[in-house]
């Protein structure tokens, strides 16, 4: 440009033109920028599209199954497994439907047993399983991630909180596989000796496995919650006398409520999804019963293990992709409510008391 | 801090004194939840390296697995992850770097699009990782990887299968969010004084964002990348069944070869293994090495990201 300038007398007019140029490019960077910002939402589509039209065959096998072999399907539902085991030649040459047999018809049943020879696709036990491990891990970790991120934002001297808030969020660095590493070989075997439990094993142990990759999360946002506070509202009530203790648990957090709801929600979103944690110390078992110190399978856990083994464009393949669209679901939803509806009570909240 | 509890007992009330015994049962709870938190960290740190310091040794990273992973390093597991998160990087650090110009520079805060674009990064951001590796299969290997096998190849199968190029791809789409976070947070700590200035000067807008935004924010590019492949590395569920084997007697040499990766090799071995307790030493350096990079990575992370926030203030 500054050579064109140096040229001739017209170089006003010339100026115009590659002002002009330049504007374009300017013009073309925006769209540029633009639409690369547009794949994130179109990522999310994708994702979307991509694992339900995977999963989508579920349902379609089901129609075909109940149209041409109901019958069938009704006497194989009645036997159970012994004389299971003794049919399956008969009804290999009988039926080529064989392999489509009744996957979202036994969805609801108790049993997971996706590669037998007469395969069931019962979700109940993999849903307790999650469920159970989500409410250990959720004990474990939200009240401890609360209190921590009490003090760090209300009892902390500014120095320690600097040493502090580092420190905790270096716990969420660490790989879930080296956590779940850690509860395979050290947590399983010291609880299995604290509580005397049969299975080492278990959801107690994957759940406080899972604590640890929750409470960065809950403590970290929790913190940012309650130091969004107002300082007004903490000088207000520390000027009417009120220690910083009744300060903290008063008037601080209730008003911090909805951003720590959203923290624990998150939080579970990590727990419900976590995949090598729950594959490694949680025994993958899929029993349905709710002690506690039972093994359990989670359903990101499912997917894991058997994901690799499956043929593709198999049922047991469509029924994985099922359980992944019900955690994208899942995930999509509490990320949702977290985003706009808790956020927006707080903003509301603020400003409505300023 | 106030320190409120110590003019009530200048007071001297008897009711007063009461609550300020409450007040340290109270912060004494609120003290040990940070302490049980920190005793995690400390525990599992000093574990891995009591466990595997001894085994850890320049051979045992330069040298390949020996006698069914019973004997030998973790050669190959480092180099492909090293590989999986270098094209990550090459994936993911651009993506983010425009969105997060577009997020700070170009979109209002009020519009529809940006807050429909910052809510699917915040969904990115807590899709559960295993999601991620269905989507891996069912797009990239299923649906990309199948057409280009009959676009290219005429039907031989190339690119439909797990492999390297789409493990970083799919890893790419997990850390996409990480670099968006950390680049828009050190666009927005540059001074709106230099954009005003720069414009003055006749500079147009992407001018600007070329010789003012972008320079000031290499340090939270930087950030952002180093964060990305810390992440990446220790990442295992997307990369369970897009590219990650258990062994190889060779390193990748082509983007459709399958690699094997550290976190691959930590689940694996510990939870398939046939002698568990011959391999133990070496499962425990293998997550020492793992936790080792992710850590350091991250600590230096930290300190980028503290510099920033610095001159933020």
């Amino acid at each position: 440009m500054k050579s064109s300038l140096k040229k001739t007398s017209p170089k006003t007019f010339n100026y115009d033109i590659s002002k002009k140029r330049f504007r374009f490019s300017d013009w073309f960077a925006e769209k540029f920028i633009k639409s690369i910002a547009f794949l994130s939402i179109a990522f999310v589509i994708l994702i979307f599209v991509f694992v339900f039209r995977e999963a989508f065959p579920v349902f379609r096998m089901d129609v075909k199954e109940t149209v041409t072999a109901e019958p069938m399907v009704q006497e194989r539902y009645g036997v159970d497994d012994k004389s299971a085991a003794a049919e399956p030649e008969k009804s290999k040459e009988t039926s080529p439907a064989k392999k489509v047999s009744v996957p979202s018809s036994t969805l609801l049943s108790k049993d997971w047993m996706p590669v037998s020879d007469n395969p069931r696709y019962g979700l109940i036990p993999l849903f307790l399983g999650t469920f159970k491990v989500t409410i250990i891990a959720l004990l474990f970790a939200a009240p401890i991630a609360i209190l921590a991120a009490i003090y760090t934002a209300m009892f902390a001297k500014p120095r320690l909180r600097e040493i502090i808030k580092p420190v905790i969020e270096l716990l969420a660095g660490f790989p879930s596989v080296v956590i779940g590493f850690f509860a395979l070989m050290v947590m399983a075997t010291v609880l299995q000796e604290i509580f005397g439990y049969a299975s080492r094993l278990n959801s107690f142990v994957g759940g406080i496995a899972m604590a640890l990759a929750a409470i960065p999360i809950i403590y970290t946002l929790t913190e940012d919650s309650l130091t969004a506070i107002p300082k007004t509202y903490i000088e207000a009530s520390l000027g009417l006398g009120a220690s910083m203790r009744q300060t903290a648990f008063y008037v601080v957090l209730p008003a911090a409520v909805p951003g720590i709801f959203a923290a624990v929600l998150l939080g579970v979103g990590r727990i419900f999804g976590e995949t090598m944690i729950a594959l490694m110390a949680t025994g993958n078992a899929a029993l349905v019963n709710i002690n506690p110190f039972d093994s359990v399978r989670t359903l990101s856990a499912t997917i894991g293990a058997e994901m690799a083994e499956v043929v593709f464009g198999d049922t047991h393949y469509s029924v994985l992709f099922l359980i992944g669209s019900l955690l994208f679901i899942f995930t999509f939803f509490l990320n949702a409510v977290a985003e706009f509806y808790l956020k927006n009570v707080v903003i509301r909240r603020f400003q409505s008391k300023k | 801090m106030l320190k409120t509890s110590n003019i009530f007992q200048l007071q001297g009330r008897k009711g007063i004194l009461n609550r300020s015994t409450i007040d340290i049962l109270v912060e004494g709870l609120t003290i040990l939840a940070v302490v049980v938190i920190i005793f995690i960290i400390v525990s599992i740190l000093g574990i891995m390296i009591s466990g595997g310091w001894s085994r850890l040794s320049l051979k045992f990273l330069s040298e390949y697995p020996k006698d069914g992973m019973t004997k030998g390093g973790i050669f190959p597991a480092i180099i492909g992850t090293a590989l999986m998160t270098i094209i990550m990087a090459f994936a993911a650090v651009p993506f983010g770097v425009i969105t997060a110009i577009y997020l700070a520079e170009y979109a209002s805060e009020r519009s529809i699009i940006a807050k429909t674009i910052r809510f699917a990064v915040k969904t990115l951001a807590v899709v559960p990782s295993i999601i991620f590796g269905l989507f891996g299969l069912g797009f990239f290997i299923g649906f990309v990887g199948k057409n280009m096998d009959v676009i290219l190849n005429g039907g031989e199968l190339k690119w439909g299968q797990p492999s390297l190029i789409w493990a970083s791809l799919t890893m790419a789409l997990l850390t996409l969010p990480v670099v968006i976070v950390s680049v828009e947070e050190a666009i927005r700590t540059i001074p709106r004084d230099m954009r005003e200035a720069s414009l003055a000067l006749g500079a147009t807008k992407w001018q600007t964002i070329r010789k003012v935004v972008l320079p000031g924010s290499v340090s939270g590019i930087l950030t952002g990348t180093i964060l990305a492949v810390s992440r990446g590395a220790g990442e295992v569920a997307p990369i369970l069944f897009t590219g990650a084997v258990y062994f190889m007697s060779d390193l990748p040499h082509a983007l459709n070869d399958q690699f094997m990766s550290l976190g691959y090799h930590i689940y694996i071995m510990s939870t398939q293994s046939a002698n568990v307790d011959e391999t133990l030493p070496i499962q425990f350096a293998t997550t020492l090495v793992l936790l080792l990079l992710t850590f350091s990575l991250n600590a230096i992370a930290v300190v980028i990201r503290y510099r920033i926030r610095k001159r933020a203030n």
